[in-house]
Order: C-alpha cells, then sequence, then structure tokens
C-alpha cells in the first residue's frame, strides 16, 4: 500500500517536472450485475488484471431484476452527480447517457488499441456517441440458438430440423411419441427472443432491421410480420400448458432432463447444460433457429464509462477500457461467461464447439451483413419501444389475438411510445 | 409545581416543557413534509414533463396522462385492480366476519386458533406469493394432487390461464388477510354489551336473528376501518402479483402498482410513469378523504 503511494507521488512529481503524461493509480467504481457463479469469477479476473498494474477495484455489484435495480441505483448516483467510473449498461441505452452529456471520451484508448480494426463495424457503432468510443464491449452472445436433446429425436424418429416446415413435422413426431416438443419460458423477454429469431427467419436481415431496429410502422404492420405472428402462435401448440411464467433454465433442464426435445434460447443456456455435466455434439445438439442460420442475432454486454474529474481515476478508467478488449481478458472471460470474444481474430483453440461455431458466423455474418443487434436483449430500440413490442407480442401469445391484428397493434404501440 | 416554586430557573424548565412536544416532533414532521409531500409534488411535477431516463424539469402539459388512458395495458390493469380489490375486501370481510362469530362462541382453544388465524398475516407478502405459486401450479401443486388421488380429468389452471390469472391473487390475498379482518371483528365483538344480548335472548329472539339484527349493525365502524385498510392494502399490491403471476401470462394480471414500476423504472418512461402513480394517489384520495371528513366530524361532535 505505501509503496503504491510512493510509486504515485513519484509518477505526479514526473509529471509534473516533465510535463509528460505518465500513468498515475487511480481506483475504478464498477457498477454492474455480474453476481452469478460463472460471471462473478468473471469478473474477478478484470479486477485481477487492473490491481497488477496498480490500481484499485472497488465493486458496486447491484444483484436482481437482469439490471433493473442497478439501473435505478445508476440513475439515482447520476442525479445525484456523483456516477461511477464504469456502468454495465448496453445497446441504444449507450446513447440516451450520452445525451445526458455525462459520458468520458475513449478516442485516445480506442486509436492506440486499435478498436476500429479489432471490432465489427456494427458493434462498434453500437459504442460510439456521435463518432466518439464512450463504452467499451465485453463479450457476444448469439440468441437464435436452438437446444436439441437428440435422445428426444431418435425415439420419436424425429429429423432435427433446418427449416421452418421441417420443424412442424419434428414437432408433430416428438409430441405423438409422448414428449413435450418445444420447452418454453413463458415471460414476455423469453417470448420476445424466440420471436425475434422467427422474425429474422421470415423476413430476412433487411427486413429485421427495418422492423426491430428502425422500428418502421411500414414493416411492423406488414404481411412478412404477420406471417412472423402466425409461426409463433404456431409453436404455441408444442408446448405444455404450464409454461407461464416459466424461467428460462427451468426449461432448459427440460431438455436436459428429456422431457423435452428442444428449446429456443441465447448461448447461456449452454451454461446450464455444461453444469449439468454434459457434452455437446453427444448429450445435446446446438444449432441455428430454423431458417436462421445464416443470421446472427447478436448481444453484448458493455461497459459505458462515466467522466471522471481526478486524473488517477482517468488514468485507471483507461487501463480498464483497454484490459477490457486485450486478448487475455477476452479469452478468460468468455470461456467462464459461456459467451464470445468481442474482439476479432481470436484463437479459436481453448473455446468449446458450440462456441467455436459461434465465432465463425460472427466473422462470417459481419461480413455478409447477417449480423443483426437483438431486439429482446436491449441492442437495437429503446426500452420504450422495446417495452411496446414486448407487450403487443406477450399479449398476442397469450391471447387469442389473430395474427393480422396483433401486426396492426404492434405498429400502433410503437408509436405511441415514441 | 414543585419546579415553579425555584425561583429563576423555573422559566427555562416550563419553556422547555412547552417546547418540549414540538421539538420532538419535528423530526417526524419534517422527515413527513419532504419525503411524503415533497415527493408527492415532485410526482405530479414529473408526470407533466416528458421525463424519460432521467428527470426533466420543463412542464409539457397533460401528454403522459392523454398516452395513459389511450394504453391498452393501463385499462387492464385498471379493470384488473377494480376486479382484485372488488373481490378482495369483499372475501376478507365475509371469512373474516364469519370465523370471528365462529370464534365467539366461547370455545376451547381459542388462543391458540386464533393465532392460527392470524398467522398469515405474519408472513410477507412474497412468502404468501411464492407458496400459492406451487400450489396452483398445474403440474406441481393442487391439479397435480388431485389427478393423482385418481380424479383424471380435474382442471384448475387459474395461475396459466389470462383469463382467470388475477383471481389466483384474489385467492392468495384473501387467504393471507382474512386473520386480520377476524382478529378486527373479533374485537368488536368483544365490545358490545353482554346485557344487549341477554336482553335479547330474554325477548326470545334466536342466536342468528341476534347477529343479524343487533350485533352486525353495532360493528359498523369495524366494517368501516376494515374496508379502509383493505382497500388500500389492495391499491397498493405489488409484491403479491410479482411473485405469484409476475403480472402474467402476458400482462393479463398487471395491477397499477406493476405497471409503475414496469414503466418508469424498467423502460426509462419516467413521466409516464408517474402520471400512472398520481392515477393510483387519487384513487387512493378518493376513499382517504371522505374516510377522514367522517373521522373529523365525529370529533367536532364529540
Amino acid at each position: 500500500m505505501r509503496r503504491n503511494v510512493v510509486v504515485s507521488v513519484l509518477a505526479l512529481a514526473l509529471t509534473v517536472f516533465m510535463g509528460v503524461s505518465v500513468a498515475a493509480a487511480g481506483e475504478v467504481e464498477v457498477l454492474h450485475w455480474w453476481t452469478s457463479g460463472g460471471e462473478a469469477r468473471s469478473v474477478a479476473v478484470l479486477k485481477d488484471l487492473l490491481e497488477k498494474e496498480g490500481h484499485t477495484w472497488k465493486d458496486f455489484a447491484v444483484a436482481g431484476g437482469g439490471g433493473d435495480t442497478a439501473m435505478t441505483v445508476l440513475r439515482s448516483r447520476a442525479v445525484a452527480g456523483n456516477p461511477p467510473t464504469a456502468a454495465q449498461v448496453k445497446g441504444p441505452q449507450i446513447q440516451q447517457w450520452g445525451d445526458e452529456g455525462v459520458l468520458a471520451d475513449l478516442s485516445g484508448v480506442a486509436k492506440a488499441e486499435k478498436w476500429d480494426e479489432i471490432l465489427p463495424k456494427v458493434v462498434a457503432d453500437v459504442m460510439k456517441y456521435k463518432g466518439k468510443y464512450v463504452a467499451v464491449p465485453v463479450n457476444v452472445h448469439r440468441i437464435n440458438w436452438m437446444w436439441v436433446n437428440p435422445e428426444v429425436f431418435r425415439k420419436a424418429g424425429a429429423k432435427v430440423p433446418n427449416t421452418w416446415a421441417e420443424f412442424e413435422e419434428a414437432a408433430g413426431k416428438i409430441r405423438a411419441a409422448g414428449f413435450i416438443p418445444v420447452a418454453f419460458g413463458g415471460q414476455d423477454w423469453q417470448e420476445s427472443t424466440v420471436f425475434e429469431s422467427i422474425v429474422i427467419g421470415v423476413g430476412g436481415a433487411d427486413f429485421y432491421r427495418k422492423a426491430m431496429v428502425q422500428a418502421d410502422p411500414a414493416a411492423l404492420s406488414s404481411p412478412t410480420m404477420v406471417k412472423a405472428f402466425e409461426r409463433l402462435r404456431s409453436i404455441k401448440k408444442y408446448t405444455d400448458k404450464n409454461a407461464p411464467g416459466r424461467d428460462w433454465n427451468l426449461a432448459t433442464a427440460m431438455v436436459i432432463k428429456g422431457e423435452a426435445g428442444m428449446q429456443f434460447m441465447g448461448d447461456w443456456a449452454k451454461g446450464e447444460f455444461t453444469a449439468a455435466g454434459k457434452t455437446p455434439g453427444v448429450d445435446y445438439l446446438a444449432l441455428p433457429f430454423p431458417e436462421t442460420s445464416e443470421y446472427f442475432l447478436f448481444n453484448v454486454d458493455s461497459f459505458i464509462m462515466f467522466k471522471q474529474k481526478d486524473k488517477g481515476a482517468r488514468d485507471a478508467q483507461d487501463a480498464m477500457a483497454r484490459l477490457i478488449l486485450q486478448p487475455k481478458f477476452q479469452e478468460v472471460f468468455n470461456i467462464n461467461k459461456g459467451s464470445i470474444p468481442v474482439r476479432l481474430g481470436m484463437a479459436r483453440g481453448p473455446f468449446d464447439e458450440p462456441a467455436q461455431r459461434s465465432m465463425s458466423d460472427f466473422v462470417a455474418t459481419a461480413a455478409s451483413g447477417g449480423l443483426v443487434p437483438s431486439m429482446a436483449h436491449e441492442m437495437a430500440v429503446f426500452p420504450e419501444i422495446r417495452g411496446a413490442i414486448f407487450d403487443v407480442v406477450t399479449n398476442f401469445y397469450n391471447s387469442d389475438m389473430s395474427p393480422a391484428e396483433a401486426a396492426k397493434k404492434l405498429a400502433a404501440e410503437v408509436k405511441a411510445a415514441r | 409545581m414543585p419546579l415553579r416554586a425555584r425561583g429563576t430557573g423555573v422559566g427555562l424548565a416550563d419553556r422547555l416543557q412547552a417546547y418540549l412536544p414540538r421539538i420532538v416532533l419535528s423530526p417526524t414532521i419534517a422527515a413527513a413534509a419532504v419525503f411524503i409531500y415533497g415527493f408527492i409534488l415532485w410526482t405530479i411535477w414529473i408526470s407533466m414533463t416528458n421525463s424519460g431516463l432521467l428527470p426533466r424539469y420543463e412542464l409539457a402539459g397533460f401528454v403522459q396522462y392523454v398516452k395513459l388512458f389511450a394504453s391498452d395495458r393501463w385499462w387492464v390493469a385498471s379493470r384488473n385492480l377494480a376486479v382484485f380489490g372488488g373481490l378482495f375486501v369483499t372475501f376478507c370481510i365475509i371469512f373474516g366476519l364469519l370465523l370471528a362469530i365462529l370464534l365467539d362462541q366461547r370455545i376451547r382453544v381459542e388462543g391458540a386458533l386464533r393465532t392460527l388465524y392470524l398467522y398469515p398475516m405474519a408472513l410477507s407478502f412474497i412468502v404468501t406469493g411464492t407458496a400459492w405459486r406451487w400450489i396452483l401450479n398445474p403440474g406441481l401443486g393442487l391439479e397435480r394432487l388431485v389427478r393423482q388421488a385418481g380424479l383424471e380429468s380435474f382442471t384448475f389452471d387459474w395461475l396459466v390461464n389470462s383469463k382467470m390469472s388475477i383471481y389466483t391473487v384474489v385467492i392468495a390475498g384473501v387467504w393471507q388477510s382474512t386473520g386480520f379482518v377476524m382478529a378486527l371483528f373479533l374485537a368488536g365483538l368483544r365490545s358490545i354489551d353482554d346485557a344487549v344480548i341477554r336482553a335479547a335472548q330474554v325477548d326470545g329472539a334466536s342466536l342468528p336473528r341476534i347477529y343479524a339484527r343487533i350485533i352486525v349493525p353495532t360493528m359498523r365502524p369495524v366494517f368501516f376501518s376494515a374496508v379502509i385498510i383493505l382497500t388500500h392494502i389492495a391499491i397498493k399490491s405489488f409484491d403479491l402479483v410479482m411473485v405469484l403471476t409476475g403480472g402474467g401470462p402476458g400482462y393479463s394480471s398487471d395491477l397499477p402498482a406493476t405497471f409503475m414500476y414496469t414503466f418508469a423504472f424498467t423502460r426509462n418512461r419516467l413521466g409516464f410513469g408517474a402520471a400512472s402513480a398520481v392515477m393510483m394517489f387519487m384513487a387512493v384520495m378518493a376513499i382517504i378523504i371522505p374516510y377522514l371528513y367522517s373521522e373529523l366530524r365525529v370529533r367536532r361532535d364529540g
């Protein structure tokens, strides 16, 4: 401790006398909600790396509510003029915080570390406010996955589906064999997670961008959207009636235990299979959602950085931003978390098979234009619009509203939420 | 008196004594002024602005209210509150009164039974909600139990049925609060003069008739308190719904309180959430003001 002080005093003296910018030791206070086992281990890695560089890490973990609680705390800290150094905020909300004028400019680090080259442009754009980096991406989750129990498919004599017609056929066979075809969790975000995968499958990437990113009323009420709602409705008959309110991991457990044939969920579901001691390719299969193999719905977690008055804190903040995107942290963190690195060109070796496939698809879709932000996971639209879409989708799924009416309502509700 | 005899010190001590209640009360009053009344005014102000992620203070008129009244979900929440509030209050009073009357029959182990019925009140709504979620889950609780007992066609799926889910909230709420209402009525029953009842018995009135004509009508003030307390429990209900149904399936069991939380805190629509909070406040006021009015009038008469 004392040596740190001496070092920082010396560093400060050097800075003053030589007029050269030398890194001073500082503190980062990081607000996040990565508190569960694997996630907490992942965060600890970053903490260690920072402490090795002489900075101190002040943990500001707020558990619960998928980040809602943390956001409420962050809001009150920001209103009081005392925001933390960094906070786990993602997607378009970065722009909303940018509008408040409280975010730090990370252009220096970004240029030195060549962020523009190591990040896909779609992802980099999300991290920028008015052309300047204000946030650092940490990891990438893919949303449009299908998790399959091959044993159930074999018993039912069904083929693993690639297209919608094949899905209907397989689901019918599985049901006839006495299993639940689709393990489903009836919570609004899960319904919308499935729905957005359907939308990109039906309409393609351009349509998805119009409807779910730009929230264009014409696209939202189009016949393509009606077709997407029809498909969502047809999934319902392949689910069990206890689905409403079920947590996603309980639905995954149904696939693991062989009660259900498949689940549509992002790649965090892999953690459940791993924890149950299952081997990918043998005990379970991870495949793209039917008809979406050339698309990649991404969910990127990121930290926004707040303006700091103190030089030490600024240096610590820059160090944190730099370390997050370095290969070492990217690898360790993402293996722990079950996601894939956001940094391109990483070694594939240490990752498991589904992650490797995800990494190849990430690169391929970034080039082809099939890489699009997930609406359900706060990457595409402002929370108020996302909320409006959630309301219509969940209301449609849980009532006997017609698909045409749902599409019309979708356009109307999104307009009202603006 | 002895203080007064001690000359100069007397004035100070006396004055202190006179001011003491005010000094002791002032922190509470200040806290109430800021944290209750101040924030009520703040919320009303915010509800008239375009606040999104963070509060903004430029007034924008009634836009948020216009949006609120055009929102399907708000009307679902309001209708649910009417259904839930109405049934919750009615059933709590019916069951509470019934239990109180039965307990009032000078039975043995009354103390133990009373505690037993009152016990749910000691639980938090979170616990009640979790327990009932398991009981009412078709694949886990009641339905499965009855089916395993041999009645294969038995169906009780209100929890996962969007048309019936709000009634499951009523069931859990009534279970939780009936004991409390029973205690209120029991106290009321005990305060009735035995002489009145004996006089009625001498006149040859049957027991049900005595209850219907004499005892229940004299408990009007107890009914009144029970209704007021239950209504405000109903309006501010949040945790029970959150845990029991999560507002679902869809948003079919949303209540205004859960609606407000969703919009203000998870969807960055502070102004819109504030508008719905103000509407809830108005609903509470519509009940509290007549109550206060009658209370204060009675005091003046006395």
